[in-house]
């Protein structure tokens, strides 16, 4: 009953109510803890560039050498191409498993079992050695050397097309189970046959749920590709293992791999930012979806707030 | 017998055990407007969701303008046709929804024109225009590009009416039109459906709205577990019920 003398006319005293502020709380912890951090980092960044054991002059010589540039070409075109393989047979593994055809289900199932049920690097590493196995494949009137066809590329390309095609499998599938059953009926009774209802009306809703784990998934596999140094794929680590090798600044050329891979990483998650707002359209009031992205940046760093306001 | 736009003969349909449609006739011919009404779970939505095979069914006959819909015949079996082959009657029958089904990432011209082009392959000048004409049609010419979150329950359904009429149906099928809607805006979509009706569509209408029944209808069909209880002009069926079923129902609803 102690809230009653707070509800009584006399708390406000003489104070008219349009003079009367609101002030949200104030999160007095989140601004020092966030200057204790700042001045953390500062010292670390410190400790590292004034480190005498890395060469900086190191890093900066090989950080635009033509070696380190031709692997990270390669490395993006691993990665596009990959995620090119993984998308494009992913959606048609999540098709097949949501037929209503038992036979596509189970080749759809056995499919995920075995390229997700493997680790990458084994799955890179028997592509590369196909050879062993079979030393010629195609059909019996045009065979060819396996070990021609299957260049430490190719098998690059199958064994991480392949295993993310299986990943890719399933955020589609999340992504078609998310969009309403009614949507499909509206569809059918408009006379759209399956694959015409799937492809102008169920992927493009599903999309603003498959974007975000795409995003991610580009991202892992910039990062994958750098398994394949294990066969001589020339892709960036490769190529700074190999200058490492021989002038033993093993810290100096990993720290510029390390800058690439973070430009990379850091370009695919602005791209991902645009996609998403693209996909997004119709799914908010006012057509187009909240807040630009330095703004949203912004937003996400004032103190007292609690994760993006974006849709 | 072919001038009959719906013919239903002892159409049975079961959802596992659930008896959910037990010998169902009806007739409707063309130009003429059918309600159906009756309790929830009483088999009416389902009835109309077989007419354009939605659902299939697991006996009976069913024909639209005198073809079967979602099956051939052949001997004593009914034989369920391809997708491709049930789209391309389907495409002849609109039907409007309870929660409307927009498509949320297309404008209202785009969910309207979407069916004719990729389906119909109508020209793309020649959908849009009808298009247009068709949402001038409802009422919403000036909200051709918005799409469907900035429309209200009552505008959704005027664009959802529009884009089944945009296939040029001979039959429109209404799966409780406006149980979804506002009361302010239930108004506003049944005015859409009395003009349909006045311009001759044929419509068969599952429905909540027994004023609209009373006023529009030709027929009305009163359905209770899986079976039509009574039919019936409006004044027979909603006026002096026949049956005690039809009774104790319209005693709750009116």
């Amino acid at each position: 009953m102690s809230t009653a003398s707070h509800t009584g006319p006399g708390v406000f005293d003489a104070r008219p109510p349009e003079a009367l502020t609101a002030v949200p709380v104030r999160h007095w912890g989140q601004r020092v803890s966030a200057v204790v951090l700042i001045g953390l980092l500062g010292l670390f960044v410190w400790t590292v560039a004034s480190n005498k054991n890395i060469h900086w002059s190191i890093v900066g010589d090989y950080l635009f050498d033509g070696g380190i540039l031709g692997g990270l070409v390669t490395t993006v075109e691993l990665t596009l191409l990959a995620m090119a393989i993984g998308i494009a047979l992913g959606v048609v593994v999540a098709v097949m498993r949501l037929s209503t055809n038992p036979v596509l289900k189970w080749v759809s199932l056995g499919f995920v079992w075995l390229f997700r049920g493997t680790p990458v690097l084994v799955q890179l590493i028997i592509w590369f050695n196909l050879a062993v196995i079979f030393p010629h494949i195609g059909p019996s009137f045009f065979q060819a050397d396996t070990n021609v066809v299957i260049t430490s590329f190719v098998a690059a390309l199958l064994g991480l097309g392949l295993n993310e095609a299986a990943y890719m499998s399933e955020i589609v599938r999340a992504g078609i189970l998310s969009v309403d059953p009614g949507q499909t009926e509206a569809a059918h009774a408009l006379g759209m046959p399956r694959t015409l209802m799937m492809r102008r009306i169920v992927l493009p809703q599903a999309m603003r749920i498959i974007i975000p784990p795409t995003g991610n998934e580009t991202i892992t596999m910039l990062k994958t590709t750098s398994l394949v140094a294990v066969i001589a794929a020339n892709d960036l680590l490769t190529r700074a293992q190999a200058i490492y090798s021989s002038n033993y600044a093993i810290i100096e050329l990993l720290l510029v791999a390390s800058f690439w891979y973070l430009l990379l990483t850091s370009v695919a998650s602005v791209f991902q930012y645009f996609l998403e707002r693209r996909f997004a359209r119709g799914f908010t009031r006012h057509g187009t979806s909240g807040p630009g992205l330095a703004q949203r940046v912004l937003g996400n760093l004032r103190p007292g707030r609690v994760g993006g306001g974006g849709a | 017998m072919t001038s009959l736009m719906v013919e239903a003969h002892a159409v049975r349909k079961h959802f596992g055990h659930f008896h959910a449609l037990k010998g169902v006739d009806l007739e409707v011919e063309p130009r003429q407007v059918v309600c159906l009404i009756g309790p929830s779970g009483s088999g009416k939505s389902t009835l109309l969701r077989c007419i354009n095979h939605l659902e299939n069914i697991d006996g009976g006959i069913l024909k639209v303008d005198g073809e079967l819909v979602g099956y051939r015949l052949h001997g004593d079996k009914l034989y369920e046709l391809k997708d491709r082959e049930v789209c391309k009657r389907r495409a002849e029958i609109g039907m409007v929804f309870q929660r409307f089904n927009l498509f949320p990432h297309l404008t209202a011209l785009e969910n309207v024109i979407e069916a004719p082009i990729r389906v119909k392959k109508e020209p793309k000048k020649t959908a849009i225009e009808h298009g247009r004409a068709l949402l001038e049609r409802v009422g919403l010419a000036e909200k051709a590009k918005n799409y469907p979150s900035q429309l209200s329950g009552g505008q959704q359904q005027r664009v959802a009416i529009a884009r089944a009429l945009a296939m040029r149906p001979k039959l429109m099928l209404f799966d409780e039109p406006t149980s979804a809607l506002d009361p302010e805006l239930v108004g506003e979509v049944l005015d859409v459906m009395r003009g349909l009706a006045s311009d001759g569509m044929t419509m068969v209408v599952v429905t909540h709205e027994m004023g609209f029944a009373r006023g529009v209808a030709d027929h009305v069909a009163f359905m209770d577990e899986g079976v039509i209880v009574e039919a019936g002009s409006p004044a027979e069926v909603l006026g002096s019920p026949k049956h005690e079923r039809t009774h104790a129902f319209l005693s709750k609803v009116l």
